[in-house]
């Protein structure tokens, strides 16, 4: 399990998990769910277009990514947040429909790309999704204060001299960066449950940022490693047990909760 | 020749799959279009979304065991429309993260179906056909079904139409006059469960958000009553999927051999209303309708 191939899949897991943790705790505290989902799900289209193209897969999905932020803010402007993510996802999908329908033989394609390929992670693929991890962690931690403020108290945030929508826009690029790093190696519906499920069971559990946050990249962490463990002995695909690893994370806080009474 | 002909080819309302199409796609249209005009009131847009593809997992399940994709559908998005709703009576506040929560569970489970699917060799398209839909491959048999699905949904929000508007309009409000605002959102999440999986059916489980949001959301930017956003949710939706089969059917001719998909045609439409609708709302206020972001 630790030999071989596999070195390159325990590292890649270990990067996307950390910084879909770190985003994935604003993701919570914004509760951006829906455009946690959306993102992902509306780069996926862009690797179908980089395939008809013949051009680099990754390339596609940044693009695609960049497209996303871009038509959710647009968006924003004429409607209220959650629609204009739902129209976004609605646009995207049907280009991806499209370039689909265009190339033949490409099913294995999909399902690879909407649920993960974490066990076949060549060494090009590292070096990019180490930079992009890095890069990732590194906005993240850079915006850790004004984006903790405005999501708080966005009056506080705009007294301090930023700006709401500046700060959406650049907490969606974050957004966007994470996911084309992910999509190719977990998939755009697993990276999705990555970001969710970790940083909503730890904000259950504490009322620390800081606490919260490291405990989000824990939970995060080990719902990965698990992930792999587990699809590994199993032979079932990865994206089974992240989503239902994050959903067991949640529930355990949820009944932590309970438990105490809060 | 007729004129009519250059824009319906000959033979399009003999062929068969597309008569199928034309009736299912209607009743998901209308009934998605009425649900959806609610769903985007009340803020429940991430929720619908969810519903659509969590009920995905029970599309899957249904290829695996050969029974009926409707059945499917709807099952799980019932199950998973009710737990919604609980959810949101116990702490509104946690609605987004449990719908993000259960939508994980639910891809995670269906990733794993269609892996067990095509383990089991039959269906190797089965992951395209259940999330993007099959328009043209829908069983005549269906119909009666959807049809039966389509008008219950349809009479459960006509029954409550008055308490269910008032408390998508404020909740606060409709609860003071004495509305059962819970037994009002559960039948909206019932009916919202029933147009889903009928979308999902045939434009697929993440298009199906297209006809839920689209129609409603292009509506309510420039109708001033709910009346008035209904009707024409529904003329937007309606219009858009026979449009968009329409399209479909003549792409055979553009392309020779290659016809293009449905989904992205009815998807293309409805986001064409969307923007010209935003170009029609000439008022100076903000439709009433829509509570501010």
């Amino acid at each position: 399990m630790f030999t071989g191939f596999m070195t390159n899949t325990w590292i890649v897991a270990t990067l996307v998990a950390i910084a879909a943790g770190m985003v994935g705790f604003f993701v919570v505290l914004r509760r951006a769910a829906f455009a946690a989902h959306v993102l992902p799900l509306g780069a996926f289209p862009g690797a179908a277009a980089a395939s008809l193209l013949g051009v680099s897969e990754l390339a596609g999905i940044v693009v695609f990514s960049g497209l996303g932020v871009l038509g959710i803010s647009q968006l924003q402007r004429w409607d209220r947040r959650e629609v204009a993510t739902a129209l976004w996802l609605a646009v995207a999908l049907a280009l991806g429909t499209l370039f689909l329908s265009m190339t033949s033989e490409y099913a294995q394609g999909v399902y690879a790309l909407l649920f993960g390929e974490v066990l076949g992670v060549s060494s090009r693929d590292l070096g990019a999704v180490a930079v992009l991890s890095a890069i990732t962690i590194a906005m993240t931690a850079l915006l850790f204060r004004p984006l903790l403020l405005d999501s708080l108290s966005p009056e506080l945030a705009e007294a301090a001299g930023a700006a709401s929508r500046s700060l959406e826009l650049a907490f969606l690029a974050v957004l966007a960066l994470a996911t084309a790093m992910a999509l190719p190696v977990v998939g755009a519906l697993m990276v999705f449950s990555l970001m969710v499920g970790p940083a909503s069971a730890a904000r259950l559990l504490t009322d620390r940022p800081r606490l919260a946050l490291a405990l989000t990249i824990m939970l995060s962490l080990a719902t990965v490693w698990g992930s792999i463990a587990l699809s590994y002995l199993s032979d079932w695909p990865v994206g089974f047990f992240v989503g239902a690893l994050a959903g067991l994370a949640y529930a355990a806080g949820r009944l932590g909760v309970a438990r105490q009474g809060r | 020749m007729y004129p009519l002909e250059l824009i319906v080819p000959p033979g399009f309302l003999a062929n068969e799959p597309v008569r199928t199409a034309l009736i299912v796609g209607a009743g998901a249209a209308i009934v998605s279009a009425v649900v959806g005009v609610f769903t985007v009131m009340r803020g429940q847009s991430f929720a619908g979304h969810a519903l659509a593809d969590v009920s995905s997992a029970g599309g899957s399940a249904a290829f695996l065991l050969g029974i009926s994709p409707l059945l499917g559908f709807l099952g799980v998005a019932a199950l998973a429309a009710g737990a919604m709703e609980w959810a949101d009576v116990r702490d509104a506040r946690e609605r987004d993260l449990v719908t993000g929560v259960m939508l994980g569970v639910g891809l995670g489970v269906t990733a794993l179906l269609l892996y067990l699917g095509t383990i089991q060799g039959s269906t190797s398209g089965a992951a395209i056909a259940v999330l993007f839909g099959s328009m043209f491959t829908i069983p005549a048999s269906i119909v009666p079904l959807a049809i039966g699905v389509a008008g219950v949904a349809l009479v459960a929000i006509a029954v409550i139409y008055r308490p269910l508007l008032l408390s998508s309009l404020s909740a606060d409000l409709a609860q003071a006059r004495g509305a059962r605002v819970r037994r009002t959102g559960l039948v909206h999440a019932l009916a919202l469960a029933l147009a889903v999986s009928l979308a999902a059916m045939t434009v697929g489980a993440i298009l199906s958000t297209a006809l839920l949001i689209g129609p409603a959301a292009a509506a309510l930017r420039f109708a001033d009553r709910p009346g008035r956003a209904l009707a024409w949710a529904v003329a937007i939706g309606w219009a858009a999927t026979w449009g968009g089969i329409l399209l479909a059917y003549d792409s055979f001719y553009w392309t020779p051999g290659h016809g293009w998909p449905v989904s992205f045609f009815i998807v293309a439409l409805i986001f064409i209303a969307y923007l010209l609708a935003g170009l029609a709302r000439w008022r100076p206020r903000q439709p009433a309708l829509r509570r501010p972001a």
